[in-house]
Formats: structure tokens, sequence, C-alpha cells
């Protein structure tokens, strides 16, 4: 009793977990499975075929991949600059209109992807600009820039204005003052923000089904397979994301955790 | 940038935050090579100043001039000045060595290393070249602040109370070093503070400053034996200031305080008005039994009683009530501790000062400007 009652909070931890990971560890070990029938969902052999062969089985598969992989970074990096820049603009400006640029700034987070995706249709439709891969991209680079204007902005804030003013008073001009103080400061917040963007934009389903017309990303080819029966490659790819953030995430702590070690040292 | 040299001067300088006016059309010369202190309490306009001189603030008018040229529409990085910051604002991501040769860098100079060496040596701080500033004490990071600022040879270098967040023997260390650093490269130095002692340790010259003006100009010495102002009484350590009515105007001014008459050299009276504050350190006041004239020769002298004795350490501190005189009236006396006092609470005690250390003040100024702030700053 006495043990259960030290260990509550770190069993009830565990569980939570626990529950949380299920579905990733039903991913992971459909994706060794050799399915009987392409409608079962039961595991009946160990292959390792799906992730040495995973473009073959499932045709459509990859090309969808390559679409979101596109899409993911181009608007990762669209977003990126472009919030980074309004953040900038928003915390170290004054001008008209700033408090409303504020206000808008939440409205992407805020609504329903349905509004957003079926607006964004109406609008591409009206000017008759044809839908597809550049559509998807617009669209993901609007509602990524949300993300990354709030979390630069929160890493601004954290900065002594000081540090810049010290910068200009040593001779550096804005440009060299952003290049050589703000942006190295600012990058743990910048690369935080790219990652969320990538994530975001690559499941993303809900606005990009409306308006991809006959582009087809990963998410909206697991959508249409999973009518027919989800192929085992799919888990693959979702495997390997996972693991791919699972990386990052790891690295991104062993590092952090030496610099404060060298800091403490 | 080069060509710029010369005495720093302030001219008709004005700066408006929306209704508020933070500096008001304040004037100042400062000599090229001293060491120049703004003294005030926080909120007088003293780091404004500074601001306005590094760049950083814009004047709403008047001018900025190094010899004859104005730096006022200039960019901060276009100035031959620099700053050292409050709380010193190193580059947390560059290391000491980056810090320092940052200035040098900016201004295309390749070699930098035997500037930075030799700099890094002047602060003692040749060991700590690799370290993060995170990993440096206060006192370092501070002459690290100093090297980064030094190392760039500026016309005029602003030092925003750079003590401030220092210990208190730490801070009386630096003061010394700030001031052998400042008489070795000989650059025009300007010290914000509100530590009256750490102005008068270390400028030349201090300007005290109060809501946007200054109030009065002038050596340490001068400030403090012949304040112009209730504010400098107050704010540069304690004054005695006793209700007056001139009656009496030559060399020396006749001044009826309560009955009693004082004498004041007429160079040491600020005011035309007839009504004056009379003022007195406490410091310059002889305190001895009533019956003792051993000081009568002085000129000065009331008769009051013992009030209050505190022992200081260095010295003995009298509270002393004079009959006639209002309440709040009560003349501080400090006695050194040389010999054991004489006085005890409660003796009817001769309180005599010499004419040349009293001054005379306008009264219609308040009586305790300045005097709180120096308390709770």
């Amino acid at each position: 009793m006495n043990w259960i009652r030290k260990n509550i909070i770190m069993i009830v931890g565990m569980l939570v977990l626990f529950y949380m990971f299920i579905p990733v560890f039903v991913v992971i070990a459909l994706s060794f499975n050799e399915p009987k029938s392409r409608l079962t969902y039961t595991f009946d052999k160990f292959t390792l075929d799906n992730w040495l062969h995973p473009c073959s089985g499932a045709e459509a598969m990859c090309p969808s991949v390559m679409v979101s992989l596109k899409i993911g970074l181009l608007s990762t990096i669209g977003a990126t600059i472009l919030g980074t820049l309004m953040a900038y603009a928003l915390m170290r400006y004054r001008f008209r209109g700033k408090g409303v640029a504020n206000l808008l700034l939440f409205l992407p987070m805020a609504s329903p992807e349905v509004v957003m995706g079926s607006s964004l249709l109406t609008l591409f439709v009206s000017a008759s600009f044809p839908l597809g891969f550049w559509t998807i991209l617009i669209a993901h680079i609007m509602f990524c820039l949300s993300f990354v204007v709030v979390t630069v902005k929160a890493r601004l804030a954290g900065m002594d204005p000081r540090l810049e003013q010290a910068a200009m008073d040593l001779y550096a001009n804005e440009w060299q003052t952003f290049r050589r103080i703000t942006l190295p400061l600012l990058a743990p917040g910048i690369a935080s923000a790219a990652l969320l963007s990538f994530s975001l934009s690559f499941d993303d389903f809900i606005v990009t089904n409306f308006n991809s017309g006959s582009t087809v990303t990963f998410p909206m080819f697991v959508w249409g397979s999973a009518q027919r029966g989800i192929p085992p490659q799919v888990n693959v790819i979702g495997a390997g994301v996972f693991l791919i953030a699972l990386a990052i995430v790891v690295i991104g702590q062993i590092v952090g955790a030496r610099k404060r070690k060298a800091l403490a040292a | 940038m080069d060509q710029i040299g010369g005495d720093l001067r302030l001219v008709s300088l004005r700066k408006e935050f929306g209704d508020f006016v933070a500096v008001d059309d304040i004037d100042i010369l400062i000599p090229k090579g001293s060491f120049f202190a703004l003294l005030g309490p926080s909120g007088c306009g003293k780091t404004t100043t500074l601001r306005m001189v590094a760049g950083l603030e814009l004047p709403t008018a008047g001018q900025i001039l190094i010899g004859d040229h104005d730096i006022a529409p200039l960019k901060p990085y276009n100035r031959p000045v620099n700053t050292v910051f409050q709380s010193y604002a190193l580059f947390p991501h560059l290391d000491i060595y980056e810090n320092v040769a940052f200035g040098l860098r900016r201004r295309g100079i390749k070699d930098v290393s035997a500037q930075v060496d030799a700099m890094l040596s002047l602060v003692e701080l040749d060991a700590f070249a690799r370290r993060k500033p995170s990993q440096l004490s206060g006192g370092q990071q501070q002459r690290v602040a100093l090297a980064r600022a030094l190392i760039n040879r500026p016309e005029v270098l602003l030092l925003d109370e750079p003590l401030g967040a220092l210990d208190l023997k730490l801070r009386r260390q630096m003061q010394l070093e700030l001031k052998r650093i400042q008489t070795e490269v000989g650059i025009t130095f300007v010290h914000v503070t509100h530590d009256q002692e750490e102005a008068m340790t270390m400028a030349d010259t201090i300007a005290v400053m109060n809501q946007g003006k200054v109030e009065q100009l002038g050596s340490p010495m001068d400030l403090y034996e012949n304040p112009r102002t209730t504010f400098v009484a107050n704010f540069l350590g304690q004054s005695n200031l006793l209700t007056g009515e001139v009656v009496e105007r030559g060399d020396f001014v006749g001044v009826k305080v309560w009955g009693n008459q004082i004498k004041i050299p007429a160079s040491r009276v600020a005011t035309s008005n007839s009504k004056v504050w009379v003022g007195v350190r406490p410091e310059k006041i002889y305190i001895s039994a009533e019956s003792n004239h051993a000081h009568d020769h002085l000129g000065n002298q009331l008769v009051g009683t013992v009030l209050e004795r505190s022992y200081i350490g260095v010295s003995t501190q009298f509270i002393v009530e004079i009959p006639g005189f209002l309440d709040d009236e009560k003349i501080i006396v400090f006695e050194q501790n040389v010999d054991a006092s004489e006085v005890m609470a409660g003796d009817r005690v001769r309180i005599s000062w010499d004419p040349a250390h009293t001054f005379a003040l306008d009264a219609k100024q308040d009586a305790y400007a300045g005097d709180v702030l120096a308390e709770t700053e």
C-alpha cells in the first residue's frame, strides 16, 4: 500500500503516456505485417518487405509522400521567414494597426479548419485560381504563419532589447545587428517554429482537402485508401515520421543538456 | 568619424515623451578628457540625456556637439561614442574575446588580436577570453562591458549606472578602478548615477539633475560646500535649513534666525530674496557645554538643548533643539569621535560654526526637496 501511495503519480503518468502511445505502437507493429487480405487489420505474418520496398505494392503512395514533403518544406520555409519578420516588426517597431495585426494573427489558430478551408476555396474559385499544388502551399503557409509569429514573438519577448542597442552602439548597422545578434539569439525559437510548421503542414487534411484540386498529399492518400483497406506501407511512412520526430527531440535534449553542462562547468 | 573630436556640448537639449518633458532645455559643456557625472534621482532625465548622446533616443530639440560637429542626427553606429550599459548587455552567445572584438570587427578591422589582448589585460581578464558571459561574476562582466566599449577609443564613453548591480565592497573597488582607467586612457567619461557618493568619488565635475533640469553644475567640493538650491543641499549629504530673514547686506550678509543674528559671506547667498533658508552642514558645527566658550571666535552661535545623542562609530550624532525655533527646525550636529564627548542628552549646549561654512538659499524653495529621494534610493 505504502509503495503505491508513494508512486501513484508516477504510475498514473505512465498509464497516460501508454494510452497516448498505443496508436503509435500499433502503427509500428503493423508496419511489419504481411496481411492475408487488404481488408484485415490483424497481424498475420512478420515481414521486413514493407520497410525494404515501401514504394512497391501501393503505387500512388510514394508520389503523395513526395508531394507532402515538398509542400511541408516549402511552406515551412515560407512561413518561417515571413513569420519571423512579422514577429520582429510587431515586437520592435511602433506602427499604425499594430494592435489589429496582433489580434488578426490569432484568428487562423482560433477558427475551425473547416471554415478556413471552405472560405479559401471560395476565394480561389471566385478568383478562378486553378486548384492544386500552389493553392495547397498558399493555404499551408497561411495557417502555419500564426504559429511561427507566436513562437518567435515569445522568444523575442524574453530577449533584452539593450543587446540590440549595444550592438548598434558598437558600430553594427541595422542589418548587421539583426544578422549578428538578433538572429543567433532567436535561433532556438525559429527552429521550433519551423518544426511546428512542418508537422502542421505534413499532417493537415481538412484545409488541404478543400483546396487540393487533383493533387494528392499523403494524408489524402491515407484517407482515400482507408475505404479500400490501408496498405501496410502506410504504416512504414507513419512509423518513419514518428522515429524521425523522436530522433530530433532526443538530439535536441542531448545538445541542450551538454550546453547547460558546459555552462555549469 | 575620426575627424570628430573635442569637447562635448549639449545645447538647449530637450526630450518629450508625449506630454511628459523628460529633459528640459539643458545646456552643459563637458571638456574633452574630463570625468563628468550626471547625478540625480530616478526619473530626473539623466539616463534620457545619456541615451540621446548615445543615439538611442532622438532629441525633440537641441544639439549635441562634439567639437563643432552636431551628432544629434547621426545613427548610433555613426557616432564616436560608446556606452557601458546598466546590467552590461553583453552578447550571451559570443565569448568574452568576441564580445570585446565586436566593435573593431564591425568597423572592418581584420587583425584584432593585439588590441583585444591588450584590452583584456587592461581589465585583468586575459584568462577568461574563451568563457561565455554567463560564466563570469558580476564584477568580471562589468569589466568586459568596459573593455568592449573602450577598445574602440571613443571620443566619449557613456556609463549608465555601471556599478549599480555590484555589492558595496566591489563597487568601491570599481570606482577607483574606473578612475584609474579614465586617467590612463584620457577619454571623456560621462557617468550617470543616482549615488551621490559614487559621483563625488570619481567625477571632476558633477551636474545635479532634477525634473529634467540641471539644478547646479560644479566640482564635487563646490556642490557640497556651496549648494545653490535646497535640492542640491539635501541630495548631496545632509543639511540643516533654518528659516531666516536678511536684515543687513554687505560683504557679510546678516540674517535673523528666530531672533539670533547669523553672518553669511555675500558670495554664499544664492538669492536676492530677503526670506531665506540658512544652511549649514552637520559636521561643520562644534558642540560644547553652554559654559564652554572655546569656539566663540568662529562667529555664528546658537544655544539649545540636546534632544538626542546617538553614537555611530566614526562620529556621534546630536539633535539639538533651539528655543523659539519651529518644531521641525531641530539642528543635527556630527561630532568626530576624537575625544570622549562632554555633552549628554538633555544638556544645555552651545553650538558654533564659521560663517564661511554657512549658505543661504531662496526660501521659496521646498526645504525638503531631494531629501526623501536621497533616503529611498
